[in-house]
């Protein structure tokens, strides 16, 4: 019971830091580019701000495009709740392996694309388009990538992933190396950022996932975006702890409980940096150079799948 | 009653309709009511028996019908009864349907064809599954084929349906001659037609072999796994939608049936060499991914329903191979889940197709077309169609909390728990068909987004489909039970699972582990809770949880603004700015430009000069490769090939006799 509120709290953390995340991935890159950039507490703000406004919806909306942003905000928040932050043994990744993470991600995603294509715009279209083909490379890129880990520790369970690569010494393994490469390309894609697509961007004709959110308003809006300040969250946390889990509390003693919670900060301070750092540095991509971009994601990760079977089974 | 008089009166019941379906064809109401009545008790029996046949022991009946030395045998056992399950659950369903749907159809045209092949082909399927010789086997086998061709050709008044139902005809005829082969091998080494000979018959390792290849090309042919599935995109769109959903949700299954019937239980798992698994594993993955993808690039409805058949056989085929492989190396238990995940999957695929095939009967009766850039929109004009279209398009798309997450779920757990096998090409493989098996559901979310946005959601691209009507309450109903039964699936794995086990307990005398059917009705845990867990109810409750905010805010909060949609501040919008079904698949078909190698024409008219624009017609057509690669050269071949023989045909008389004559002396020197 017990480990079930533990859990509950880390859904609750995750979920509350996340608009907080992406303000400091915003404020890195201002001041990467000799800006002073928002408050931390912007994102918040506008959330509220988008909370408290009346909606506006196209005329002919269905129920799908009202019923969408609340699959989306839960789907991408039980996911949330699936990745150990703090504590290595969560109960409710029993529940919900790795699979089911990843195809979590992908409801919501089937119904961010449900929702574009509903008012019948050609934004909607256009945007739902690009985001399930480009889904299509980057979904089983992540899958391979994670599977990785899986074949090594017998188990999609992600807890015990975890486990295996804190106690059992996988070390520097050709696999974990190929697995990482791809799973960083994919998370890239799938939060939207730069080289993939532009989160600060309306100029049409190169976005893709704020192509799909064209025609929302107030709090549909809201739990969109903190839906997708969730993802990113997300997304790091699941990097940090797959590859790189030191840290992280392996009982709930307050002492180790501490140590974990600071160590998961400095490491998302710390991949923060490196992602705004990228992201100054890097244009985007042309639309048609993702797929080349993603499916080289799937080739790493099925080479890491292939070098594991071959080099590291018999070893 | 036993399974047994279960099963028998399902056949009776079927026999019966076939009967109404004749004398009744001057009052065409009851004809319609009756044979509808008859083939849903018919559906119920079947289900009853094939419960019977998964809970209890196997049960035998010989009725004294057929060749003259040779009674016909039936039996009930776990595998048949499996199948009779599928089948009495999508075929009730479909009567259901059928009701409303052909009072429809039947306002337009004469349907006495139809009440007389649909139960025969009932009948067919039944008996396939019951068929404890050879003999009844190939003798329902064909009677399935044959009833099922003059479904097809049901409308034959158009071209390319009489086309389809040609080729589907021979295809299913060669099938047919080759699944004959493998049973000539199989009678050979038993000396009886009975399959208690059979799988008592020990063969050698070659004849097991081309036995093995036989059936798996005659089977794999009926199933439409690649690249012996070119009738199928033809021939299922051109059937009434209630007999597309019988055809893709359980003929194809039959083939698999027969596959295992053949393969795992006559010619029996430990004769099999490793490449047996290994060729299904590939010929499965291939199937999905190319099935997947070529659905992708239809734009017709039933035909991308009727590709992504082949990608869910594929997906099918993927776990009996993974089954077979681990059978080979002494895995029982992993290769108890490669089939259970198989089977269930094949439970789960009739579901959801089933309910989309006759959600494009729906549509075709609603708005006339099912041309995808004639349709849009009809979510405002049949909510309760979309709505249940949408379940199946959820679940086709493997996502939680449905069913074929489950089955999908499975199947990778059963891949990604091979141990190290010897041979490194195995060992690749299987990752490999892991990764194939992922692209491939990625792959389908894509597709069924694009079925549902462009069909139900935008705005009408015609004047039919601004006027569609919803579907009438019969065929709601019948498109209802898939849905329900496909989110039941999905939620309650745990219970249908401990069924299911019955058939490998049958088939390889081996079954999950107890984790898998001992643990709380909960959670599904095929291994073992440490290596791999699913709870759908929890995912279930989150999704509620979701959906219950979100009618408290609708109702409470739900003052909205509705305005135009933003255009970029272009003054009108219209239908024909959406993105259209070729628009959305561009950018794969981009991708995968080497497998599609699409021809795209541009036409384009002025008034005498190109910034004039009259008129731009883009056209773009993307032909199956394995059309002009494998069935061209096969045809060219067989005509150059007749064309060469063609003077045998212009003999007098006697000419003929003589060749008569001269078979007749070979025959003779063969037997004697």
């Amino acid at each position: 019971m017990n480990l079930w509120l533990w859990n509950l709290a880390e859904a609750v953390l995750m979920v509350g830091l996340a608009p907080l995340a992406t303000a400091l991935v915003k404020l890195f890159k201002a001041r990467l580019q000799n800006r002073r950039g928002p408050s931390l507490l912007q994102s918040y703000r506008d959330l509220a701000k988008l909370f408290a406004k009346q909606p506006v919806l196209a005329e002919h909306a269905s129920w799908i495009f009202r019923l969408a942003p609340y699959v989306i905000f839960a789907a991408t928040a039980l996911a949330a709740a699936i990745v150990p932050v703090i504590l290595v043994a969560m109960p409710l990744t029993a529940a919900a392996d790795v699979i089911a993470l990843v195809a979590l991600l992908a409801l919501a995603r089937f119904f961010t694309a449900l929702a574009a294509m509903d008012v019948g715009t050609a934004f909607g279209g256009m945007g739902a388009s690009r985001e399930m083909t480009f889904a299509a490379l980057s979904e089983p890129a992540m899958l391979m990538s994670i599977f990785v880990l899986s074949i090594a520790a017998h188990s999609t369970n992600l807890s015990a992933m975890i486990d295996t690569v804190l106690n059992s010494g996988l070390g520097l393994r050709p696999s974990l190396a190929f697995a990482l490469a791809a799973l960083v390309m994919v998370a890239i894609a799938e939060t939207g950022r730069i080289p993939v697509d532009n989160p600060a961007t309306h100029l049409e004709l190169t976005m893709v996932h704020e192509a799909m959110i064209l025609e929302y308003s107030g709090r549909y809006l809201a739990l969109i975006e903190w839906a997708n300040q969730i993802k990113l969250l997300l997304f790091a946390t699941l990097l940090l702890n797959l590859f790189l889990p030191w840290g992280i509390a392996q009982d709930s003693s307050l002492v180790s409980v501490l140590i974990a919670a600071g160590a998961w900060l400095l490491k998302l301070l710390l991949l923060f940096a490196l992602l705004s750092l990228f992201e100054t540095w890097m244009a985007k991509m042309r639309i048609f150079r993702v797929p080349e971009y993603l499916g080289l994601a799937f080739l790493l990760a099925i080479l890491g799948i292939l070098s594991h079977y071959i080099l590291e089974v018999g070893v | 009653m036993s399974g047994m008089s279960w099963a028998l009166a399902a056949l009776s019941a079927a026999l019966t309709a076939f009967l109404a379906g004749i004398l009744l064809s001057a009052t065409p109401k009851h004809q319609r009511r009756l044979v509808c009545a008859l083939l849903l008790l018919s559906a119920l029996a079947a289900l009853a028996a094939g419960l019977a046949g998964l809970l209890s022991a196997p049960g035998e009946v010989r009725l004294p019908i057929g060749l003259p030395w040779l009674a016909m045998h039936f039996r009930l056992d776990a595998l048949g009864g499996f199948f009779l399950l599928v089948l009495g659950l999508l075929l009730g369903a479909t009567a259901l349907y059928s009701v409303g749907y052909l009072r429809q159809l039947g306002s337009q045209r004469n349907l006495t064809p139809l009440y007389i092949f649909l139960p025969l082909f009932v009948i067919g399927m039944q008996g396939v599954m019951l068929a404890d010789d050879a003999y009844t086997f190939m003798v329902f086998w064909e009677l399935m084929s044959v009833a099922s061709y003059f479904l097809v050709t049901f409308e034959h008044e158009q071209d390319g349906h009489r086309k389809a139902g040609f080729l589907y005809l021979l295809m299913a005829h060669l099938g047919g001659m080759l699944i004959l082969g493998g049973f000539a091998i199989l009678y050979a080494a038993g000396g009886s037609f009975e399959f208690d000979a059979m799988r008592a018959a020990a063969l050698t390792p070659l004849w097991a072999s081309l036995a093995f290849l036989l059936a798996m090309s005659g089977f794999g042919m009926k199933a439409g796994m690649m690249p012996l599935h070119a009738w199928l995109p033809d021939a299922h769109p051109a059937a009434p939608s209630n007999v597309s959903a019988l055809m893709s949700g359980i003929m194809i299954k039959v083939a698999i049936f027969g596959f295992l019937r053949m393969i795992w239980d006559l010619i029996g798992l430990q004769q099999a060499h490793w490449w047996w698994g290994g060729l299904v594993l590939v010929i499965g993955s291939t199937s999905a991914v190319g099935g997947i993808l070529f659905a992708l690039q239809q734009n017709e409805l039933k035909r991308v329903l009727a590709y992504s058949s082949v990608e869910n056989i594929g997906i099918i085929a993927i776990g009996l191979g993974l089954g077979m492989i681990f059978a080979h190396y002494n895995y029982p238990s992993l290769a108890a889940l490669g089939l259970v995940a198989a089977l269930y999957h094949s439970l789960n695929h009739a579901m959801f197709k089933g309910l989309l095939f006759m959600g494009a009967g729906a549509v075709m009766h609603g708005a006339h077309s099912c041309d995808m850039g004639q349709l849009g929109g009809l979510i405002r004009r049949m909510p309760r169609t979309a709505a249940l279209f949408l379940i199946g398009c959820i679940s086709i798309s493997a996502l939680p909390p449905f069913n074929g997450f489950v089955s999908e779920w499975l199947t990778f757990q059963a891949a990604l728990m091979a141990p190290q096998l010897q041979g490194t090409l195995l060992s690749a493989l299987i990752p490999f068909s892991a990764a194939m098996l992922a692209l491939a559901g990625a792959l389908a979310a894509a597709c069924f987004v694009k079925v549902f946005g462009i069909v139900f959601q935008g705005t009408p691209r015609s004047p039919a489909a601004a006027e569609a009507r919803e579907a009438n309450a019969w065929m709601q109903i019948g498109m209802a039970i898939p849905a329900a039964l496909c989110l039941l699936l999905g939620i309650f794995p745990a219970w249908m699972l401990p069924l299911i086990d019955a058939v490998p307990k049958a088939l390889i005398h081996a079954e999950l582990g107890a984790s898998a059917t001992g643990n709380a009705w909960l959670w599904l845990t095929p291994i073992a809770q440490e290596r791999a867990s699913y709870s759908p109810l929890i995912v279930l409750m989150a999704l509620l949880l979701a959906g219950c905010t979100f009618l408290v805010i609708h109702y409470r909060y739900g003052k909205k603004r509705r305005t135009e949609p933003w255009s970029c501040g272009h003054p009108h919008l219209n239908p024909r700015m959406q993105y259209t079904a070729a628009a959305f698949s561009q950018p794969l078909r981009r991708i995968f430009s080497d497998l599609y190698q699409p021809q795209d024409k541009l036409l384009r008219s002025d008034h005498g000069h190109t910034l004039l624009v009259k008129r731009l017609r883009y056209q773009v057509h993307v032909q199956d490769l394995l059309w002009r690669h494998l069935y061209l050269p096969v045809k060219r071949f067989s005509e150059w090939l007749t064309q060469r023989i063609d003077w045998l045909h212009h003999r007098p008389i006697h000419g003929y006799l003589a060749f008569t004559f001269v078979t007749l002396l070979l025959l003779l020197g063969l037997l004697l």
